[in-house]
């Protein structure tokens, strides 16, 4: 524990951050954990949460019923995103926070690290129905076949569409929801517009670098194999997939010009791209519908799923879940709160918090998409948006909801991230063609995954 | 060897130290006991926080790390990694590329606003200020402000140079541009070099510039010949402290092209090695790795400057020193 200390300081110091240390943590065998879990058992004083914000009426209510089902013990949260690296200096140093909140990308580095605690005997425990958490979030926080972490919230793609360009060209958004990848270059032509070379208005965007695992499933191949354990980065799917998916850009004079021209868009704004007619269309996260709705009521919008090339719906997901840290001081309690923050109870009196906000405000009421099947089925029944375009755009949301896909929890996330991103950069700039990036992506990914993979097979 | 070291008497350099030095007071006792406490705390967080930790990432050079479990020595393999990492040659190519524009870049215009400045004489005060504040702004700023400045399709920078029918680059996306457009940005904070030079200007005596001008020196000859070589120290200075400041160059670079700017977006061109080296250590949690490459920047440091200093000897004039 002295070495680990001092490593954890010293490199943390050494390497341009300050890292928290102190002394102190329970020693937790496996015996001590598994009767730690006991849902009749009240707690008191204070467990400490990392990395989750309490910053809008779905936190806060979930946060005040979650709270009082520890039986008088208080949850204090460390705000922010999850600072990785104060994460584990503190795990490292045996003062770990009682309970993590991260990316659920991240649940496997963490895994493989043993950073965090496999949650079966939390799950036994607590009695935590697993089966209502949605199957692709699950999946996300599963590795090596344990769970290790407690899901919540979903993020999935919509199509997202400007209905007056679409009519000013004469399309409808099947045209540009993805299932024929020809009419949606052909549709990206028809609206895009450049006078005199300067970029007006935008007719497609293939969000890339971040969507490429979502064209790449569409043309019927993940990047990552199902176990995590091999990248398909050069499958000839993901190639055609990223030729296709580039090619949008330089249609539409190159992906510098795209580039140049969204980064200067009020993206949260009342001007955003969509209420002054300068996008076609694109492929988003679905909370972007709500900001629409938020700040351009009157935007002329146009919702469908995003369709994989034989005419399904897909979105590629993501979200947060709970974890329990290595030394957590009050792993019971810990188990506890993340169980109540994630039942369908919570949720709805978290969505019911904000249709009453909604209420309050004369606004449609758009629906949570919380990862668990039960909770998402009530709160769907409970949408107040009952005109279109949202009405629309919620039907998508919850249909994408049902369409998810994942890539599986792995112990070098984070570096499989950066070699595919920087494929798909080195292409858009111009330095490669995809099968070449994708082909070098490839033997980057593959080795990062070979060693940490190696380090857990070895332990 | 100067002629202060040739004069000095042959047996007092000849004893040993020890026996050459006088026995101090009380008083000077009592002022150096006083002194190392006023500056105790500053040795402590020296110690600590510095030399400690740079000590141990010497050893975390040799190990496999990763901030959780116990470094486990692994001799050379981080450092024979390094010889075989694409990416470390890519992010000092990058890196020597960045300074070798950025300092002759910030040296020159500091040197002419400085030599502006200078004729301003009472506005003086005013324009020092001016040119001092936007170092003030923090280098996150720099960096945002930099994809904004820049922005191919709605930046100022382009719509200026469209005022001229100058059709500008992609600063933000072609890779054969970015680092100009980090160097041009690189100069919203050469405040402090033009106080340095201004000071160095200031104290060149106005005699020689007379002397000059009655001998028919044109104000070219006056610059070169008199106000260069006097002013060379502070040159000499400047260029030191803007090529290390460039090797380590991160924020800016990383808030444009690989943080808070673009979480997605990246630009191979923007990969300085500070850059590579805090992706190694606090994304991919490679801490020893990191260490490695810490260690290989240190040392390129001290090379770099250790010939800058050798560099000097030829080039740096001192007043009252040998280099005459």
């Amino acid at each position: 524990m002295k070495s680990r200390l001092a490593a954890a300081s010293v490199a943390s110091l050494a390497l341009l951050a300050l890292s928290a240390c102190a002394s102190g943590t329970s020693d937790d065998s496996d015996d001590t954990l598994a009767s730690s879990f006991d849902p009749d058992k009240s707690y008191s004083g204070s467990i400490t949460a990392m990395g989750f914000g309490a910053g809008d009426e779905i936190a806060t209510t979930r946060m005040d019923v979650a709270e009082e089902a520890l039986g008088g013990a208080k949850v204090k949260l460390v705000e922010g995103d999850l600072d990785i690296q104060a994460f584990l200096a503190s795990v490292a140093s045996g003062d770990a926070p009682d309970l993590v909140y991260a990316n659920r990308d991240q649940i496997g580095t963490f895994a493989s690290r043993g950073a965090i605690l496999p949650l079966s005997d939390c799950i036994d425990g607590e009695g935590i129905d697993t089966d209502q958490y949605d199957d692709s979030a699950l999946s996300q926080v599963t590795f090596d076949d344990e769970i290790y972490g407690i899901p919540e919230f979903n993020q999935v793609q919509l199509t997202q569409a400007n209905q007056k360009l679409l009519d000013q060209a004469g399309l409808t958004v099947a045209d540009v929801d993805g299932h024929d990848w020809d009419a949606v270059t052909a549709a990206a032509k028809k609206m895009y517009s450049a006078p005199g070379g300067k970029l007006k208005i935008i007719g497609y965007d293939s969000k890339l670098p971040e969507f490429l695992p979502l064209w790449a499933h569409a043309n019927g191949v993940d990047i990552l194999s199902e176990d995590g354990r091999t990248a398909q980065l050069n499958d000839p799917a993901v190639v055609e997939a990223l030729t296709w998916a580039v090619g949008i850009y330089d249609e539409q004079g190159g992906f510098a010009k795209v580039k140049a021209y969204r980064d200067s868009a009020d993206f949260f704004g009342e001007g955003n791209q969509f209420a002054t007619d300068v996008l076609g269309a694109m492929p988003m996260e679905q909370w972007y519908l709500n900001v629409v709705n938020d700040v351009s009521p009157d935007a002329p919008m146009a919702y469908s799923t995003v369709m994989d090339r034989d005419n399904n719906p897909i979105a590629f997901s993501s979200g947060s879940a709970w974890a329990i840290p290595k030394g957590s001081p009050n792993p019971g309690a810990a188990c506890r709160f993340a169980k109540e923050m994630t039942t369908v109870d919570t949720w709805k009196a978290a969505a019911q918090a904000r249709l009453d906000l909604r209420n309050k405000d004369k606004k449609p009421f758009t629906g949570v998409l919380t990862g668990n099947d039960e909770a998402d089925a009530e709160i769907q029944a409970m949408t107040t948006a009952n005109e279109d375009p949202w009405k629309t755009g919620v039907e998508a949301m919850y249909a994408a909801n049902d369409h998810t896909f994942a890539l599986p929890a792995n112990p070098a996330d984070a570096e499989f991230k950066t070699a595919w991103q920087d494929a798909v950069n080195r292409v858009l700039n111009g330095q490669q063609d995809p099968q070449e990036a994708l082909d070098q992506a490839q033997d980057e990914a593959q080795s990062a995954l070979d060693e940490a993979w190696g380090k857990w097979d070895d332990e | 060897m100067s002629s202060a070291q040739l004069d000095a008497p042959v047996a007092e350099t000849s004893r040993s130290p020890r026996r050459g030095r006088r026995r101090s007071s009380p008083q000077q006792r009592s002022d150096t006991r006083a002194a190392l406490l006023f500056i105790s705390p500053w040795i402590i967080g020296f110690l600590v926080f510095t030399l400690w930790p740079v000590i141990y990432s010497a050893y975390l050079s040799f190990t496999d790390y990763d901030v959780i479990n116990p470094p486990t020595y692994v001799g050379l393999d981080n450092y024979r990694e390094m010889l075989e990492d694409d990416k470390v040659r890519l992010a000092l190519r990058n890196t020597f590329v960045f300074t070798l524009m950025s300092v002759p870049a910030k040296v020159i215009v500091s040197l002419a606003l400085a030599t502006l400045l200078k004729q301003a004489a009472r506005a003086t005060g005013f324009f020092r200020t001016a040119f001092f504040l936007p170092k003030m702004t923090p280098p996150v700023a720099i960096g945002v402000l930099l994809l904004l400045l820049f922005n191919g399709q709605q930046g100022l920078i382009n719509e200026f140079l469209g005022i001229f029918g100058i059709n500008g680059p992609a600063w933000t996306t072609d890779p054969n541009w970015v680092k100009p457009g980090l160097v041009l940005m690189s100069l919203w904070t050469i405040g402090a070099t033009i106080i340095i030079f201004l000071a160095a200007l200031q104290n060149v005596p106005q005699e020689l510039y007379d002397s000059a001008m009655v001998d028919g020196a044109s104000p070219w000859q006056r610059f070169w010949r008199i106000t260069v070589p006097m002013i060379s120290p502070a040159i000499f200075f400047v260029v030191i402290i803007n090529t290390i400041d460039s090797l380590q160059s991160f924020t800016e670079a990383y808030t444009a092209f690989f943080g808070a700017g673009n979480s997605t977006y990246s630009n191979d061109a923007a990969l300085f090695y500070a850059i590579y080296l805090f992706q190694q250590a606090f994304e991919f949690l490679q801490m020893g790795y990191a260490s490695a490459l810490a260690w290989l920047m240190f040392v390129i440091v001290m090379v770099v400057t250790a010939l800058q200093f050798w560099g000097s000897k030829k080039f740096v004039y001192y007043e009252g020193g040998d280099n005459t």
